[in-house]
């Protein structure tokens, strides 16, 4: 074991090209371990010496070792040891880190724990903004780092800070708790933002991701699904003929209320629904869901004054207030005002004879800026069928698939299909 | 029909008393003092007749006709051999008629003596003719003991009797007459399922059938699809059904039944052309309809858009149909589509419609119109929106153009929504990932 100067004098010295740090790194995975920890409080005055950028991989070592050494992180040096992580995590070189993946979430981690404890989530966000990035071999990836990101979102109300790291579709997964992690809180943010057929879609993954035994994130994200799907469609489809078995067995019985609720909804009372909330509203509260409930509450009558739009030219406001189970017709006004404005249904009231005029939608699809958004959706669609194709066809030269699907159709098949076969080593024939 | 002395003064009494008095029945207060329940049960004969009296008598809520009607089945079962419909008779009137029509405790006695008597010789010769193999006799056998547990209202063991003859029928003669006594039993059981199977087996013999046993058979399948909600189904067999049925299966159903039923359900369910060329120039089914002067104007009517005089017609005849144990429980479901057929039919030549002309063609006020007319909307069957100030219906032709595009925009993100996740999910099965319980991780 060497002692801590040579240690740190190698990483100064073997920083420089990629031979020089994988060396550095044989030589830092042997330095590793409790005893270096054991000297945590010693190390910190080293890190002084090292810059991050250059030398992100001892950096890391060196860092981690003292993070996760256990001992009372204010000791060193105060919240500045919060600030020291943050900077290293801004500045460090991305190729050096992912030599060492699980050191680098290790330091996130201890990041957010930080933060969490002194109450700050906002102080994390954007070194962990940064973090993501760096760590994804690519864009399509998930990390730990992603799910701890969005809770600090979340906790700090930053919404938006959120939506960037939301935007880019994931496809490749290491840990499924991640994922459903990353679903929920993701669901959440756009909860938060109002953006609701977006929640709506990675609560369903969240809830329709395979898993063999149920687990509590996808119940709690099945509690949102159903009031988000509420508040977007009126209704709660049912369980895709992909969902795992263990979730379409016992989902519904952990979020008993809540499918009782959807039930209530779709008999299309409001005053029924409103004593079923209200009844029930120490339930809503424990899950922290009851200011979802009531938007679940408000979505009801804008969804039965849609429903009129489709049926009459002209009506009168209290034929508007009779029929949506409203008070007065001021009610209705209000109502009606509140969804012209929001673009949800397009009228005109006539205050003179009480009357509200509906109209059709006025968009003619024939605009520029429709023209350019048909076009955009083609490209994006076309790319992505492109990518499945691809999939496809990695998939059936896939070793393993060949085997299988090699097995059931039986040594000998009537046509010899030699595409088929050319991949597959001949002792197999 | 003799009537005695006592009746007379008793249900002259029940008039006195007041024909408002009317017991409700569950349903419908129906005041049917039209139905003539002497002339209405001359039509039927076996056990439908008596069916049908007990039913009137439960359903009608006018105290004369109930007595009549049970007075009348009293009657006809004491000509029967049925204990058990007997008593229940007997109960229901509870003496109103007087002691000749109360329990008769010595006529149970002797019928059910000489039951049992028949019943063991029948048994015996059956045995007999088991052990001798003959299948003729043995057929013959199992026919006549299901004829007596029919007689007695053993109607399960009948049904069981008439079925084991299968086994034994040679000649299609002999499988039609097996049907047609499974389907009597079937019918009177409410089991429709078995009626339907059956008039398909004697439909299916290879010998050419005797075009009453064909009316039979139509008739019969036209029944089971009435009672099992196929309107359509039900309205195009009893529209086929030949004319040659005349009276010949009044223990099922009369004539002028299946005018009604096959009237009714073609209103309710046929469309324009179908209407026209399989009731209204139907030759074959203009004979039944001349049977039932009321519907066949009723139809016409429906057909030359008088609405108005349609719906008064069918108002008319609602209290004697919900008098009939066949027709009762799709009264009301009939009714509402030949009104609803009629209303959307009323709409579709036109861009607008005053909703006020439209009210009194329909004799109803304009809410309750704009009500119907909403519902039908929202339904999809009529393509209009109201205008609610003024009471116009405008016709409303969806912009096609437009809503291709909605559709497109839709199914793309549709798409890309279906194949992220999907992707997503092959992902997590490639790597083969079981999710253990990894506990509550709520923050």
């Amino acid at each position: 074991m060497e002692s801590l100067e040579a240690l740190v004098a190698h990483i100064q010295g073997l920083s420089g090209s990629p031979e020089e740090v994988a060396h550095l790194h044989s030589l830092l995975k042997q330095a590793d371990g409790d005893s270096l920890r054991a000297h945590a409080a010693a190390l910190v005055p080293f890190l002084a010496h090292l810059s991050p950028e250059t030398h992100s991989l001892g950096y890391l070592y060196l860092l981690e070792a003292c993070a996760t050494s256990g001992s009372n992180l204010s000791e060193f040096g105060g919240g500045d040891f919060l600030v020291t992580i943050a900077g290293f995590l801004t500045a460090c070189s991305a190729d050096q880190i992912r030599l060492a993946p699980d050191k680098f979430l290790n330091v996130c981690r201890v990041l957010k724990d930080q933060v969490m404890q002194l109450n700050m989530p906002i102080r994390g966000i954007a070194p962990l903004r940064t973090a993501v990035r760096k760590i994804q071999s690519s864009p399509e990836q998930l990390t730990p780092v992603h799910a701890d990101y969005l809770l600090l979102c979340l906790l700090a109300k930053q919404y938006k800070a959120g939506l960037s790291i939301l935007e880019d579709d994931i496809f490749e997964v290491d840990q499924p708790k991640d994922l459903f992690l990353y679903c929920y809180y993701g669901g959440m943010i756009y909860i938060g933002l109002k953006k609701f057929p977006k929640a709506l879609e990675l609560l369903h993954n969240a809830v329709t991701a395979p898993m063999s035994m149920l687990n509590a994130i996808a119940v709690e994200a099945y509690k949102k699904y159903v009031l988000v799907s509420l508040i977007v469609n009126g209704q709660v489809p049912s369980f895709p003929k992909y969902t795992s078995v263990s979730a379409q067995r016992s989902m519904k019985n952990h979020a008993q209320f809540y499918v009782e609720l959807s039930t209530s909804y779709s008999n299309g009372r409001y005053t029924d629904l409103e004593t079923f909330v209200q009844a029930n509203s120490a339930t809503f509260q424990s899950d922290n869901n009851l200011g979802l409930v009531k938007q679940v509450l408000s979505s009801m009558y804008k969804r039965n004054i849609q429903r009129l739009t489709q049926t009459y030219l002209t009506l009168s406001l209290e034929d508007i207030a009779r029929s949506v189970q409203l008070e007065t017709p001021r009610d209705a006004e209000m109502h009606v005002l509140r969804m012209i404005e929001d673009g949800e249904i397009h009228a005109t009231i006539n205050q003179k004879d009480g009357m509200v005029s509906f109209h059709e939608d006025p968009e003619q699809y024939k605009s520029v800026e429709m023209v350019e958004h048909i076009d955009s959706s083609i490209q994006r669609l076309t790319a992505l069928s492109k990518k499945l194709a691809s999939i496809d066809e990695n998939m059936s030269c896939d070793p393993a698939y060949l085997m299988k699907t090699g097995r059931d159709r039986g040594r000998f098949d009537g046509r010899f299909d030699y595409d088929d076969y050319d991949s597959v080593p001949h002792k197999f024939f | 029909m003799d009537v005695e002395g006592e009746v007379p003064a008793a249900a002259a009494a029940a008039v006195m008393n007041g024909l408002g008095g009317a017991e409700e029945a569950s349903a419908a207060p129906v005041s049917a003092e039209q139905l003539d329940v002497e002339a209405y049960a001359a039509q039927y004969s076996g056990r439908t007749r008596l069916a049908r009296l007990l039913f009137i008598a439960d359903r009608c809520g006018v105290e004369a006709m109930q007595l009549e009607a049970l007075r009348m089945a009293y009657d006809e079962i004491k000509r029967g051999e049925d204990v058990q419909l007997h008593r229940d008779v007997a109960a229901k009137i509870g003496g109103r008629l007087g002691p000749r029509f109360g329990l008769d405790q010595a006529w149970v006695d002797t019928v059910t003596r000489r039951a049992d008597q028949r019943k063991e010789k029948l048994e015996n010769e059956l045995n007999g003719y088991r052990t001798n193999l003959i299948k003729e006799s043995i057929r013959m056998g199992y026919n006549d003991i299901g004829d007596f547990f029919y007689v007695h209202g053993q109607l399960s063991d009948a049904f069981k009797s008439y079925i084991r003859t299968r086994d034994y029928c040679t000649t299609s003669k002999h499988i039609v007459q097996m049907c047609m006594n499974v389907i009597l039993v079937s019918i009177e059981l409410g089991q429709y399922a078995h009626v339907s199977n059956y008039v398909s087996k004697a439909e299916q013999t290879p010998d050419s059938l005797d075009p009453i046993i064909v009316a039979k058979l139509k008739a019969a399948a036209g029944l089971a699809n009435l009672e099992t909600k196929k309107y359509k189904l039900a309205a195009r067999k009893f529209v086929e059904t030949g004319i040659e049925l005349g009276n010949n299966y009044s223990e099922v159903i009369a004539p002028q039944d299946v005018a009604v039923y096959g009237a009714l359900c073609a209103l309710a369910s046929f469309d324009r052309s179908d209407l026209k060329s399989k009731v209204i120039d139907n030759i074959n089914f203009r004979n039944f309809l001349e049977l039932v002067p009321e519907v066949r104007e009723l139809v016409n009517d429906f057909y030359a858009s008088r609405y108005g005089s349609c719906l008064g017609h069918l108002e008319k005849l609602k209290p004697n149909l919900l008098l009939d144990i066949h027709l009762h429980e799709h009264v009301e479901t009939l009714y509402m589509d030949i009104r609803h057929k009629a209303i959307i039919q009323y709409t579709l030549p036109f861009i607008s419609v005053d909703l006020n002309t439209m009210a009194t063609a329909f004799k109803t006020s304009v809410t309750m119109l704009e009500k119907e007319l909403a519902a039908l909307i929202t339904e999809n069957k009529i393509q209009a929106r109201i205008d609610s100030h003024n009471k116009i219906l405008y016709a409303r032709h969806a912009d096609q153009r437009n809503a291709t595009f909605q559709r497109v925009l839709q199914t793309g993100n549709d798409f890309e929504r279906d194949v992220k996740s999907m992707l997503l999910r092959a992902n997590l099965l490639k790597h083969d990932y079981i999710q253990k319980t990894s506990g509550s991780r709520k923050m």
